[in-house]
Order: C-alpha cells, then structure tokens, then sequence
C-alpha cells in the first residue's frame, strides 16, 4: 500500500481502484475506440460477463477487461484478452449496442501493435 | 492495298493482348499445385472439355445466369459479348469468301470495308451485308443500355453499379468508342462508294450529301483502330482482363479445381477473372438495408487484385454468400474473403504501373497477428449416449428453443444425453470467420473429444453456425443433424405424434443452413407437416442475412438493424401468423425489430405437440370453474 495523504486520516485507498499514471498506457485504448466508437458506450453493467462462454471455463471477464482497456493496465490486458472465443453471446445481451467481438479482436491487435512499437 | 498504316495500333494491341495472355495462363498453370494440375490435365481430355465449352458459350457469350436475374441485363451482356463475337467470325468468313485471297490476317477482316469499299453491291454479298449491319446494330443496341445502366442503374433493375478505377474508366471509353467509330467508319466509306447496307449504306448516304466523305473516312479508321488498340493495351490491367480468364477460370473450374484455404494461382486467375459488373453490389444487403457501398465483392476483388490494404473491406461482410449465389462468372467470394481474413493485415501501397503489368505478382508482406489461447479448458469425460444435443451458445440465449427440443425429445422417446447444459465451448465457426482457424481448431479438438468419448451415433445441434462447423471441420463418426433434420426424421419414423397448428406461417432460411450447407427442404417438410406455409419474397438460396451474422466483426448495431428491419419487411410480406426460423441467432435479431411473433422451428413443433388426455381434461374442469365462477 502506498502512503498517501488519505492514509494519515484513517482513510485506505483499494488497491483495485487505485489508478497508476506512472505504468499505465492509453494507446490501447486510443486504437480500441478508433477502431471500434461504440467502445465509450459501454456503462460496464457487466451483461456480457454474466453470459460469456469463455468466462464459465476461466476466470475471464470482459467487463473487467474493459477497465483494463479504459485504466491502460496493459500487463493484465494481455494475457485476458486471450481468452475470448469470439463466441458472440455477449454482442447480443449488450443493452447498448457495444460491438464486444470486436473490441475484443481490437484490443488483441493493439497488444501486438504494441509490442512493435506502432502505436 | 496490303498493309495500312492505321491498322498498326489494332495490331499491335491484338498481338500484344494474344502474347501476353498465353504467358500470364501459363505461369498461372505452372504454379498450380501438383495435384490441380493433374485434374486440370484429366480434365482438358474428358468429359469436363465439353462441359467447360458449353459453359464458355451459355455463360461468356450469352450470358445465361444475368438473363434468368433481369432480362434487359442478360440482353446488354449478351449483345456486347455474343454480338461482338459474332461480328469476329462472321467478319472473318467474309474476309474469307469476299476477300482477294484465303487466310487473311485479322486486320482484313477487322477493317474489311476499307479494304473493300464496292463489296456487297449484289446477289449473296448484298444479303451478308445486311447480316453484318444487322450484327453492328445489334451490339450498338446493347451500348446504348450499357451508357444507360453507368449513368442510371436503376432503369437497368441494377440498385447500384461499381465505381471505377481509372485505368478501368479509360478501357471503358475505349471498348464504348470501338463500335460507334466503326460504325461511322464504314458508313463514310460506303457513302464515298455507294455501298453499304441498311445501316452504313443510309448513313453513308446521308452524311455523303453535306461531307466530303471520302476524306473524313480514314480519320474514324483510325479512330476505330486506335479505340481497338488501346482497349488491349489496358486489357491486364483493367477489369476487362476477365474476357480471356475467365476462359481459363471455367476450365479450371469443370477440372474440379476448388478454392481451398490459402492463396493459390487458383485465387489469382478467379481474382482476375472478375469483370466488376456490380451485381454482387446490387444483391448486397449492406448496400441497399443499411447504405454500405464500399464494401461488396466486387470491391474486395479489386483491391485483392491492386494488392491495396483491404483488411476493412475484407472484416465488413455478414459472409452471409448471397453474392457468391448471383455471381455470373462463379467466383468462390466466400472462401476468398476467408482467406484474406487469415492473412491478416497488409501494408497499403499502390501498384506501379509496371507492377501491375508484371506476370509475377508479389503480395506484399504480411504482418503477425495476435493469437488466442485457450489451454485453460479441462478435458472432461462424458457420459455414454447415442443421440448427443449439442445447443451451441445462441441457443443458450434463446431458452426457449431448449425447452422445446427438450420437449420434442422427450415426447418422441428420444435418449439423448445434453452436450452444453451448464454450457459448453464455443464450436469454432466465430473464430474461423474472423480468419483465426489455428485457435478455432483448438475449440474443435476439444469439443471432437467429447463427442468421441460419448460414443454418440447423431450429433444434434440447435444451431446452423455449429452445424455447419461441425459438418465441415470436424472429423467425427457421429452423423451431424441440424434440429430440423432431426424433427424431419422422427416424424418420418413415426416416433413423433403431432397435431396439426391452423396458422399461417413463412419461413426464413438461416444463411449457415441454407446456402451454407443446403438444408432447404427439411426444414420446409417439418412445417408443413404441422402448419399452413406460405412462400416469401426472397427464399431458398436467395434468402435474406438476418443481419446478426458472426461473419462480420465491425458492422455497428445500428446497422445490423436496419438490415434486420428491411429483411423481416420481405419475409412478412404475405402477413404471415409467425415467421419461423431455424437459427437462434436469427430469432434474436429479428425479435428486435418487428412485431410479427417470431419462433424457431423447434418451438413451433413443440407446440403442435398434441397435449395428453389427462392434462386435457384438467384443463376443460378449470375452464369450466372459470366459467362458472364468472357467472355468479
């Protein structure tokens, strides 16, 4: 745990909630809106999450992925977004229209992207 | 009299042309695989010759599928074509029979009339002229629509037609010019010489009296010759390229060369053996539901063959094979665009002049691409069963449809064992249509264990996008039945008792089950076994895209609706009492945007299912109660 002045007060900051500016990169998520706008629809109710035919093998989410996405936490972002099977379940209980499939298939060309220095 | 300086450009172009096509089949055969090979060579000596030249004669000169589709289309096609081959043969007959010597070079008979001016005065020749003026007008006839279609489409019946590049627009020009200036041509030579039939001998006369027509003539000789020699100079590297590939395309194609699932000098001569006509574009539900006009095979094959970046293009597609059914000259569209997806991106450049004369083509680079994993599944050892029901994941979202299968099965005293209750693996397809088959075969070896392991003597699926998967890339002993198939089977046995629903319905085949894997007729035996079936505007292996398709990973939701809108407007143009489906994912795209009560073909046998005594009587006691307490 980080000090931070909240700390002094008796105040904790989660750890899951804590935001690193220092590690975090949003070039991914820059590619993930450009190649796919509906991206910034989504308001994380998790629908997708709740379906997922991957997620009832694995401990994959795609609500969770998306933060990643949104926060830049690229390190966990790789190995997730390897897990999707493209199944389609998701697109299709979305209540906003997100096209989930591909900001899954975005997001795993961003991280390759990445790694070669073309972002 | 022998040699005319004018007729240098067509005989350049033509020898050109002749040369460089023979060259470009050649390296195109020699790069065939070893096997292709030996079928085309089987083939050329068999029975596919005669097969491939009477296709050569139905389809490239006559244009036979564009005349079943729209007359008038079929007629433009045909004219040009049929016409301007007619013209070549009978030219050269006359050349032949009227002409000073036997044997003549093709510049005779292209430019006979300026080479005899006084022909056809009389007897036998007078009545060939009249056929060759009739041939001339013929062809004209058939411009005359092709100008209307570029500037109209829709007075052609075309929605749309294809935007050209430039070197295709400057070949346009040139073929428009070829008939126009012949025309003219020998109607001021006739007129110089009074010759001349109906149609050039009138017009000659008519611009004889206010021309000096003797001295105007060799201008439009030239401009004939001109016009004929730059359209075969830019013949390989404009769309018009198709005319000789497609001779070879059809060989191949009757020697059972396929597509297969790489690129092969069999892509390549289909890539090249497309003339751009556009009706891929006008059948495209993207372009007239939901206003997509960049996107239609006629444009993946254009940027395919000037090697841009199409992976756009290539991703924007429901994959739903509507194009691949109207496509005149039989371009396998679907596998080339999954070929492309596997390939991945490329880097955007444009072709060189020269690159795009060159014979060898080098593709350019392409990049690596990200990969899956899905070495988390854990194998699992399932039960013993015959008849094993495999939901597939839409399915899972449309509960219903179980509810009713189960029903159904049970009902017929079906022993089956549940594949996915508490879910199970995605089958593959999604994968595969997004160009990623290494990953999905991870996906088919694990849920081919299982079926193995099960024993399982039929593999039932609710879903036509694992069905489908599951016919084609699965090695499995189990027969593969789609639920349809299967209701079509118990009720042939007789295993299965049903009543009979007094309801009007249409029917919408899924495109994976349809022309995906040709299931029209059980599914249509199925309904009207239990209910009254109406026929749709567009069915069978014309039938519409739900617009939900997996195929396609970029379309937005909106769009998907408006295509799913306008599709649900042509199935339920005969008001039907419901719309039956045989594909989750269909059901849950059209539930969306219509009122019309929308079910699977599951649902509607299940509720033909005739209830048993005892519930029946059950039900009059409380209806009469009802009855009775609404009465006090």
């Amino acid at each position: 745990m980080r000090v931070t002045q909240s700390n002094k007060f008796g105040f904790t900051i989660n750890r899951s909630r804590l935001i690193d500016y220092d590690s975090s990169d949003r070039k991914v998520r820059e590619y993930v809106t450009l190649r796919e706008p509906s991206f910034r629809l989504c308001f994380a109710c998790g629908g997708c999450t709740a379906t997922c035919t991957a997620g009832q093998h694995t401990s994959f989410n795609l609500r969770r992925m998306n933060t990643f996405i949104r926060r830049g936490e690229i390190e966990p972002l790789r190995e997730e977004v390897k897990r999707c099977m493209l199944c389609g379940k998701c697109l299709l209980v979305c209540p906003r229209g997100v096209n989930t499939r591909n900001v899954v298939a975005a997001a795993a060309e961003a991280i390759v992207k990445l790694e070669r220095n073309e972002l | 009299m022998n040699f005319e300086l004018f007729t240098l450009p067509f005989n350049l172009g033509l020898y050109f042309i002749l040369i460089y096509s023979v060259v470009r089949i050649t390296i195109w055969f020699r790069d065939l695989s070893r096997s292709d090979k030996l079928r085309l060579q089987r083939g050329f000596f068999g029975r596919p010759f005669m097969d491939s030249l009477r296709e050569i004669f139905m389809e490239s000169l006559l244009h036979r599928k564009i005349f079943r589709k729209n007359p008038v289309l079929g007629y433009m096609h045909m004219s040009l074509a049929f016409g301007w081959f007619l013209l070549i043969v009978f030219g050269t007959f006359e050349a032949d029979f009227f002409g000073e010597k036997h044997l003549n070079p093709p510049s005779h008979a292209i430019f006979f009339r300026w080479f005899n001016p006084e022909h056809g005065a009389e007897g036998f020749a007078r009545i060939y002229s009249i056929w060759m003026d009739l041939l001339l007008a013929f062809i004209l006839s058939g411009l005359l629509l092709a100008i209307i279609k570029r500037f109209t489409p829709r007075l052609m019946g075309m929605k749309k037609t294809t935007k050209h590049t430039w070197t295709d627009r400057i070949a346009l020009i040139s073929l428009w010019l070829i008939f126009p200036s012949r025309l003219l041509a020998e109607s001021f030579t006739c007129g110089a010489h009074g010759s001349g039939s109906f149609l050039t001998g009138n017009l000659g006369n008519a611009l004889a009296s206010f021309l000096p027509v003797a001295d105007i003539a060799p201008w439009f000789w030239w401009l004939y010759s001109l016009s004929l020699g730059v359209f075969f100079f830019l013949l390989p590297i404009s769309r018009y390229f198709h005319i000789p590939v497609e001779l070879f395309l059809i060989f191949m194609r009757n020697s059972g060369i396929t597509t297969g699932d790489r690129h092969s000098s069999y892509t390549e001569v289909q890539t090249h053996a497309c003339s751009s006509c556009g009706i891929c574009i006008s059948t495209c539900q993207m372009s007239y539901a939901a206003g997509i006009h960049d996107i239609q095979s006629a444009y993946f094959i254009k940027g395919l063959r000037n090697d841009r970046d199409i992976a756009a293009i290539t991703a924007n597609c429901l994959m739903c094979g509507r194009c691949e059914e109207v496509c005149p000259v039989g371009i396998e569209l679907g596998p080339m665009r999954l070929i492309e997806r596997r390939q991945g991106e490329r880097s955007d450049r444009t072709l060189k002049l020269k690159e795009k004369y060159s014979l060898m083509r080098r593709r350019s680079t392409i990049e690596k691409r990200p990969t899956q994993s899905y070495s988390y599944l854990v194998r699992e050892e399932p039960e013993k069963a015959d008849v094993l029901f495999f939901a597939g994941c839409m399915t899972h979202l449309t509960p219903a449809v179980i509810a009713a299968m189960k029903k159904i099965m049970d009902s017929a005293g079906v022993i089956y064992r549940f594949m996915d209750e508490n879910g199970g693996v995605c089958c593959g397809r999604p994968l595969m249509l997004a160009g990623r088959d290494r990953e999905a075969r991870e996906l088919i070896n694990h849920n081919s264990d299982i079926i193995w392991k099960s024993g399982a003597q039929i593999l039932v699926t609710s879903c036509p996008i694992c069905y489908k998967v599951f016919r084609e890339s699965y090695y499995l002993e189990a027969r593969v039945m789609h639920h349809s198939e299967f209701i079509n089977l118990l009720i042939e046995e007789g295993s299965l008792r049903l009543g009979y629903l007094h309801k009007k319905v249409a029917y919408h085949d899924p495109c994976e089950l349809g022309r995906g894997s040709g299931i029209y007729e059980e599914p249509r035996a199925v309904i009207s076994y239990v209910a009254e079936l109406q026929s749709s505007a567009q069915e069978a292996n014309m039938s519409l895209c739900c617009g939900g398709s997996l195929g396609n990973l970029t379309l937005s939701s909106g769009k998907r609706a408006m295509i799913a809108a306008d599709a649900v407007r042509t199935l339920t143009l005969c008001s039907p009492d419901e719309l039956i489906t045989a594909c989750p994912l269909c059901k849950k795209t059209f539930v969306q945007v219509t009122k019309t009560k929308i079910s699977d073909i599951a649902e509607l046998v299940a509720a033909a299912i005739p209830a048993p005594k005892r519930e029946i009587a059950k039900r009059r006691t409380a209806k009469r109660y009802s009855g009775a307490i609404s009465n006090s």
